[in-house]
């Protein structure tokens, strides 16, 4: 006890006059895209609040749709003015990094989001109410399915405008998340992103139930996720007595000159650091949903409304590959050789297991799913490779791969029948006679996916193949072409089952969306085939913005 | 007394948290050892802060609180919606998303 009270004055000074706390030096120039983003969400909650029913919906689209633009022309300022190179650096006390891949990655998710904006915009698919379009979300979310308050709701043509300030709140966590500079940062932008997930997970119109319960698994293997990272927080604190990035990697390295007795002794302990780092992979590669942390993708996938699946497919994604990129690159560095075998692991049972388990599926929703866990593992390769490369590699792919996405999901909101979206793989026989156009722009995201020249996904897993071999992975490479080419005879499966097949005659119907889903399925087929055709400009762009500040 | 010894109270604490959230099958119990496992990280933070002598922990059990509160107003939404649609709270219950 002794010992301890000498050593902690800090609890002992309260005799002494109060010492004036300098306020925190903030770059608010520098964020300026969270807080455009923050700030347009707040006002959708005033929009909520004040405006009647009948203006919301134009007020909250306007309203996000320019939040999200003026984001974007702020991250693209900051990068013209450097940012991203010579004067990258780390800004809010120590918090938020503002350098190439940060702004890279919030460029991409700001994009997504505003696609996804689109998506979420649409009217026109299911049938109006009394006149009034609605669009995919319930239109009283607390109502019991099937109730009458839910039949009163629906007669009356509520609909649920409140995503549009909940998503700004979810493309705030997930710009400032590969950003983010400490742990506590992390995680609060790791809540910050996921909580308004949640939600959006439980707004379907159609299937309420389904929705409903995927909202409730993801929630509970979410939060229960977190808590590990939070707890691999604690750890990681635990060891080096900071949470900043920087002080972490000081500490594993090795670099501290005079650590103090404290320091000393939990520095020595490699447990903290060993059991620590593990806990915060794990909550990190749950958000990408790597193998074994894969089990909530397919059933969320399936169960949350499409627009919200596509949005939370392509953007999560982006944010968790950054922020897994920022912990292993600049944390971690000093270990590498103990995380580099278990990343390997788990990239191979990651591409194995989201290849061969795809092949089983009979529901477009789920094949996406499992798709995705696939690409997680592709992108995973990349991120092993421990290089500029690499980390360039990963930023191009995560691109790409978004606006596939995101493409392919609102093609499924098209395909519908009496009961909504017809998402049984069944329904889609003969689609390419009933609907060419649609057929083949969704042929064009399936071929991007399993990786044919022309298409951005052929040019983004070649970086990440080649970055992964040239750091010394060429068995993961192996194996992630062997299981592209299982990958891509579910997706060319697909195609000839949409092309050579009768259609049937109870078939689906191809509904004629507004120019909002439109729009966003043709910019989705202008990204796939323009960084497929001419990859070069934008390769540049990410290796120029591969550099982490610290 | 030694300050790792509430580092193990921590630990224990967390796993018991985690094997609830394993073992049970009421979605409100399971949400109740997730906050237990968040708990313990408070205790963590807390008890390092003290070995460290700085305050970083301390200020992060108070975020840590925060997000717990948030996480709270969340998941008690989505749990009451779904108890009310189905007359249940049982995740065993909830079997409509399968392969």
């Amino acid at each position: 006890m002794s010992h301890a009270a000498s050593v902690h004055s800090l609890w002992t000074l309260a005799a002494d006059a109060p010492k004036k706390i300098p306020g925190p030096h903030i770059e608010y120039a520098q964020l300026a895209p969270v807080l455009i983003v923050l700030g347009a969400a707040l006002l959708g909650v005033l929009v909520e609040a004040f405006l009647p029913r009948r203006a919301r919906y134009h007020a909250q689209v306007l309203l996000t749709v320019v939040g999200l633009a003026a984001a974007f022309a702020s991250v693209v300022a900051l990068a013209v003015g450097g940012y991203a190179h010579d004067k990258a650096h780390v800004a809010a006390m120590g918090a938020v990094a503002v350098d190439g891949p940060a702004l890279f990655l919030q460029g991409t998710v700001l994009l997504v989001g505003l696609v996804a904006v689109f998506t979420f915009a649409e009217r026109r698919l299911d049938p109006a109410v009394q006149g009034r379009p609605v669009d995919s979300f319930a239109a009283q979310a607390g109502a019991v399915p099937g109730g009458d308050a839910e039949q009163r709701a629906v007669m009356a043509g509520f609909v649920t405008t409140e995503v549009f300030p909940v998503l700004l709140f979810a493309i705030g966590g997930m710009l400032v998340f590969p950003a983010a500079n400490d742990l506590l940062t992390l995680f609060v932008a790791l809540e910050v992103f996921s909580l308004p997930l949640y939600v959006l997970c439980a707004l379907a119109r159609r299937q309420r139930l389904l929705s409903q319960e995927a909202a409730v698994k993801y929630f509970l293997l979410g939060a229960f996720s977190s808590a590990f990272l939070l707890f691999g927080v604690a750890l990681l604190y635990g060891y080096a007595g900071t949470v900043t990035y920087a002080g972490i990697a000081d500490v594993v390295s090795g670099n501290v000159q005079t650590p103090g007795p404290a320091l000393a002794d939990t520095m020595g302990n490699d447990a903290l650091l060993l059991v620590g780092g593990a806990m915060v992979l794990m909550g990190l590669l749950f958000k990408v949903g790597a193998v074994p942390f894969h089990m909530w993708t397919p059933d969320v996938y399936q169960g949350a409304p499409t627009p919200v699946t596509g949005f939370m497919a392509a953007a999560t994604k982006v944010a968790a590959f950054g922020a897994l990129l920022r912990l292993l690159y600049v944390v971690l560095p000093g270990m590498r050789w103990d995380w580099r075998p278990v990343m390997w692991g788990v990239a191979i049972v990651t591409m194995l297991v989201g290849a061969i388990v795809a092949v089983t599926q009979t529901d477009v929703k789920r094949l996406l799913a499992y798709s995705s866990i696939a690409h997680a593992g592709f992108i995973l390769a990349g991120v092993i490779a421990v290089s500029p490369a690499g980390v360039s590699s990963v930023l191009f792919y995560l691109a790409a791969y978004s606006f596939v996405t995101l493409g392919a999901f609102a093609v499924v909101t098209l395909v519908r029948d009496a009961g909504g979206e017809a998402t049984h793989l069944s329904k889609w026989a003969g689609l390419g006679r009933r609907s060419p156009l649609v057929a083949a722009v969704f042929a064009v995201f399936l071929l991007a996916f399993a990786g044919i020249p022309l298409t951005s996904g052929f040019a983004g897993k070649f970086a990440v193949f080649k970055a992964a071999a040239q750091g010394g992975a060429a068995p993961l490479v192996i194996i992630g072409v062997l299981s592209s080419a299982i990958a891509a005879f579910f997706y060319i499966r697909v195609i000839v089952l949409m092309f050579f097949s009768e259609p049937k005659a109870d078939g689906p119907t191809v509904a004629v969306p507004s120019p909002v889903t439109s729009v966003a399925i043709a910019l989705g087929v202008i990204v796939t085939v323009v960084l497929g055709v001419a990859p070069q400009y934008f390769l540049d762009l990410a290796g120029q913005a591969a550099v982490f500040a610290r | 007394m030694n300050p790792v010894n509430y580092l193990y109270l921590a630990a224990l604490l967390f796993t018991v948290g985690a094997a609830g959230v394993l073992i049970r099958r009421n979605a409100i119990v399971l949400f109740m050892c997730i906050e237990l496992m968040l708990n313990a990280c408070n205790l963590a933070f807390v008890t390092f802060s003290r070995m460290h002598g700085n305050l970083d922990g301390q200020v992060i059990a108070f975020f840590t609180m925060v997000v717990a509160a948030a996480e709270v107003v969340i998941g008690l939404a989505i749990i009451v919606t779904i108890f009310r649609s189905r007359h249940s709270a049982s995740v065993d219950d909830s079997g409509l998303l399968k392969l």
